[in-house]
């Protein structure tokens, strides 16, 4: 049983150091999912912890000031204020209307620093399954435009 | 035509289950007519998915705006090449192409095989009839191509489509799911034949033998797909990333390394007869993966920066999953007995041993990425809060058991079967061993700090240096023999054993990919705004925006910055980032700007205009040209390896039994 005993050894030392790595410092590297009525239900626990909001551009509220672009998400009606001074430019598909998603932390002020914003037209990709292509609609013209449905074979 | 091909699938689903029922009752009935008939069912099956696949592609290709999936992913203005591609842009499309590359594997498994594995074959076609079947369930009740746009069950057509998204419209990207999907699907043929190996009670590893050469061909479509991948994120999304730990990127990469672990410990069992019982799991879990890989790409049900709509197709998935998994365990649980060792281990330092602990490390590292990926999931379920892992959190894993592998890479092959003496690791390691020390020091004097780098490329020298001194080695004999020169002695030695040559080169491969990866905490990056005529620096070069020009053309508007690059104060030319906005699709690309060299890269992204101000991103990349010469090397590699020995080898297994078997004198 000898070389079997240095088999075990070596094995549980591998799988014990990747174990270790994978657990150590797992907390700074945790992006929490929040939609933005969580975010504020959470109260001062939010602020120490990082988290992805999601939510679409409140129309007109963006707002340029140098470097600093601020501007509110909106989800069911609730609103965020959001600030962004992360060093990449905004994507192009950020603007109003757009959904976006915002990493980073909530401020003591309430206002939510992000670091990062991802954006994508509401319809681009692909339409959602069982649902008209809404991106058809304003180009096609087709009569009755609104009711268009895919119907199957 | 949209009839055609819906009946075609139809017809081709209902074959299908002719097929399984057929090559399982021929089988345990022993009429060989009802097997043949089974066979043929599969070619049927071909010609079906084939007939309804162009149906669908002659439709993309004329533009039949009346159906819905024309409509979503093909425009006017598009090249034909991308309406082509758009077979595999969409999710209906992309499973019937799924379908498609599967029916083509089992007409050519039928093709290949029938006269060579008379008892296994009934069982393979089942096995491979009854996956067909899933997808021919989605093709034609879940997700079919064939729907069409209709307003009040009156068909209608659209003037124009959506267009394919534009991040798409790049070479690499149309290559790359066909690559990955003929990767993905292949899988299933090793999978079919291990199963009916298992049903059968095949005697020997005629399984292994009959697909060795197809799983490798499997795994380097599956290589060309994610490094393809790879190159796409790199040269189009702007911000020079080569890997993010993206969802999607893990789906492509498990399989891959779970199917890494597999080539690997087929040699095993071929060569000792160890091992059975794993090699079964591990061609199992390869296959699982590819089809949830398929799931995870398709279902989105994890959101990341591909967005795939999510769809109704998970739970179809989920249960094609659970039902495989449950009869494969089963299988395999049940035929224990049947996959007993023929072997022990016998030492720590042997190339069993090096073998046992790459496909550890492999495997632990498959669970790292599948944990870390399904981790909103997982942690949805039991705490009831979605939380995602971040690219730090799998550099922290998977950089050291990377390191590691590479580390196995270089002293695995040359480890002797059973146990290694002294004299041969002298004999193999010493040079290799103090150059790599040699080169640590060189990199720390030289004022490198970043300890990953370090080791990575101390070991990429010890790895390179041993597989060359292999090559030497044996040329040098053989020169020596017949009088010929280094290099056509190196030719021969390959061509003699193409397989363990081959895999040399795959190996150095993989040593060139890391020495692209060290460079990795080098780069440098600038990112500002920049006037007309203003300069910008980043690294040793210097930009200097001469001009930012403007135009159109039909399928999009596009902005230009030309910029005089010089590095050091010399001019070394001019380059042309570009911006594209997609009228149709109202999506903006970069077409970034590149100079690639071998020491680095220049990379330039121009990010938005304001009036007579560009915002640039510039970045240089240090050695990243390594990882795409070495992913060239890997492919070639495996290339060399496919093709037959010179010398025909047989692999005689020692069987070692009774008293000897405990007193076999170990050779040194």
């Amino acid at each position: 049983m000898h070389k079997y005993g240095k088999f075990a050894i070596l094995m549980a030392i591998i799988v014990g150091s990747l174990l270790w790595l994978a657990t150590a410092g797992i907390q700074s590297s945790q992006t929490y999912y929040k939609t933005i009525s969580e975010l504020q239900q959470m109260g001062n626990g939010a602020q120490n912890r990082h988290v992805r909001v999601g939510g679409d551009v409140q129309g007109k509220s963006i707002v340029h000031e140098g470097a600093l672009v601020k501007f509110n998400l909106v989800q069911d009606k609730q609103i965020l204020r959001v600030a962004y001074e992360g060093r990449d430019p905004l994507p192009d598909t950020f603007r109003d209307g757009a959904q976006a998603l915002a990493d980073g932390r909530l401020g003591p002020d309430g206002v939510f620093h992000a670091s990062e914003i991802q954006a994508k037209c509401a319809s681009k990709y692909a339409p959602k399954p069982g649902m008209a292509p809404d991106a058809l609609q304003p180009k096609t013209g087709a009569p009755n435009a609104g009711t268009v449905t895919r119907s199957s074979l | 035509m949209e009839n055609l091909g819906a009946l075609a699938l139809l017809l081709a689903f209902c074959i299908s289950v002719y097929a399984i029922v057929a090559s399982v009752a021929g089988r345990l009935k022993n009429k060989p007519f009802l097997t043949l008939s089974g066979e043929r069912a599969v070619l049927a099956v071909w010609l079906l998915v084939t007939t309804a696949s162009g149906l669908l592609v002659y439709s993309l290709l004329t533009g039949d705006f009346r159906m819905a999936y024309v409509a979503t992913h093909t425009n006017r203005a598009m090249p034909l090449f991308y309406k082509f591609a758009a077979w595999w842009g969409g999710q209906e499309g992309s499973l019937l192409f799924w379908s498609w590359i599967l029916s083509t594997y089992g007409a050519v498994v039928v093709l290949t095989n029938r006269n060579r594995q008379r008892a296994m074959m009934p069982w393979v076609l089942a096995v491979l009839s009854s996956i067909q079947l899933f997808f021919l369930t989605l093709n034609n009740f879940v997700v079919s191509p064939f729907q069409v746009l209709a307003v009040d069950k009156v068909i209608t057509s659209v003037p124009d489509g959506q267009g394919l998204n534009p991040l798409l419209q790049y070479w690499a990207m149309v290559i790359h799911p066909p690559m990955l999907y003929l990767g993905y699907v292949g899988f299933a043929v090793p999978f079919a034949f291990a199963m009916a190996a298992l049903i059968s009670k095949a005697p020997g590893d005629s399984w292994i033998h009959t697909t060795r050469r197809w799983t490798l061909v499997t795994w380097l479509f599956q290589s060309t797909g994610v490094s393809l991948g790879s190159a796409w994120a790199y040269h189009v999304l702007g911000w020079g990333g080569y890997w993010m730990w993206d969802p999607v990127e893990n789906a492509s990469l498990l399989p891959w390394l779970a199917g890494t672990a597999f080539l690997h410990s087929v040699m095993m069992q071929e060569k000792k007869g160890m091992m059975k019982v794993w090699n079964m799991v591990l061609i199992s879990t390869t296959f699982f993966l590819c089809i949830y890989g398929t799931f995870l790409t398709r279902s989105g049900i994890i959101s990341s920066v591909h967005a795939f709509a999510e769809s109704p197709i998970g739970k179809y998935f989920v249960s094609f999953l659970a039902i495989g998994i449950a009869a494969t365990v089963w299988l395999i649980l049940n035929r224990l007995d049947y996959l007993k060792s023929e072997a022990e281990l016998e030492s720590v330092v042997s190339r069993e041993s090096s073998f046992l602990f790459n496909n550890l490390i492999l495997l632990a590292s498959c669970f790292a990425v599948l944990w870390g990926t399904m981790f909103p999931v997982i942690s949805e379920k039991f705490t009831s809060e979605k939380i995602s892992l971040d690219a730090v959190w799998f550099n922290r894993l998977m950089v050291p058991i990377g390191l590691f592998l590479l580390f196995l890479t270089g002293v695995g092959p040359l480890f002797a079967w059973r146990r290694t003496s002294i004299d041969s690791l002298r004999k193999n390691f010493q040079w290799p061993g103090i150059g790599m020390l040699i080169v640590v020091a060189a990199l720390y004097a030289g004022g490198m700090r970043y300890a990953y780098s370090i080791i990575s490329l101390g070991l990429c020298f010890f790895v390179a240096a041993t597989i060359i001194l292999e090559f030497f080695r044996g040329a040098r004999a053989i020169g020596e023999k017949s009088g010929v020169g280094l290099l056509p002695a190196m030719v021969e030695l390959t061509h003699r054993n193409t397989r363990r040559y081959g895999g040399y080169l795959v190996h150095m491969g993989i040593v060139l990919m890391f020495v692209g990866w060290s460079g990795h905490p080098f780069n440098q990056t600038t990112v500002g705004e920049v006037n007309k005529g203003g300069t910008m620096q980043v690294g040793s070069y210097t930009l200097k925006v001469e001009d930012l020009t403007q135009g159109e053309t039909p399928d999009y508007i596009w902005d230009t910055a030309i910029l005089q690059v010089s590095k050091n104060g010399k001019a070394i030319g001019t380059m042309e980032p570009t911006r594209r906005f997609y009228k149709s699709s109202q999506q903006a690309t970069a077409e970034v700007a590149l100079r690639s060299r071998l020491n680095e890269d220049l990379y330039i992204n121009y990010a938005t205009r304001d009036g007579d101000k560009a915002t640039l991103q510039s970045y240089v990349f240090p050695l990243v040209s390594w990882i795409w010469i070495g992913v060239v090397t890997l492919i070639g590699g495996t290339l060399i390896a496919l093709i037959p020995s010179k010398v025909a080898r047989s692999y005689p297994r020692t069987e070692v039994v009774g008293f000897a078997r405990k007193n076999a004198p170990v050779q040194a």
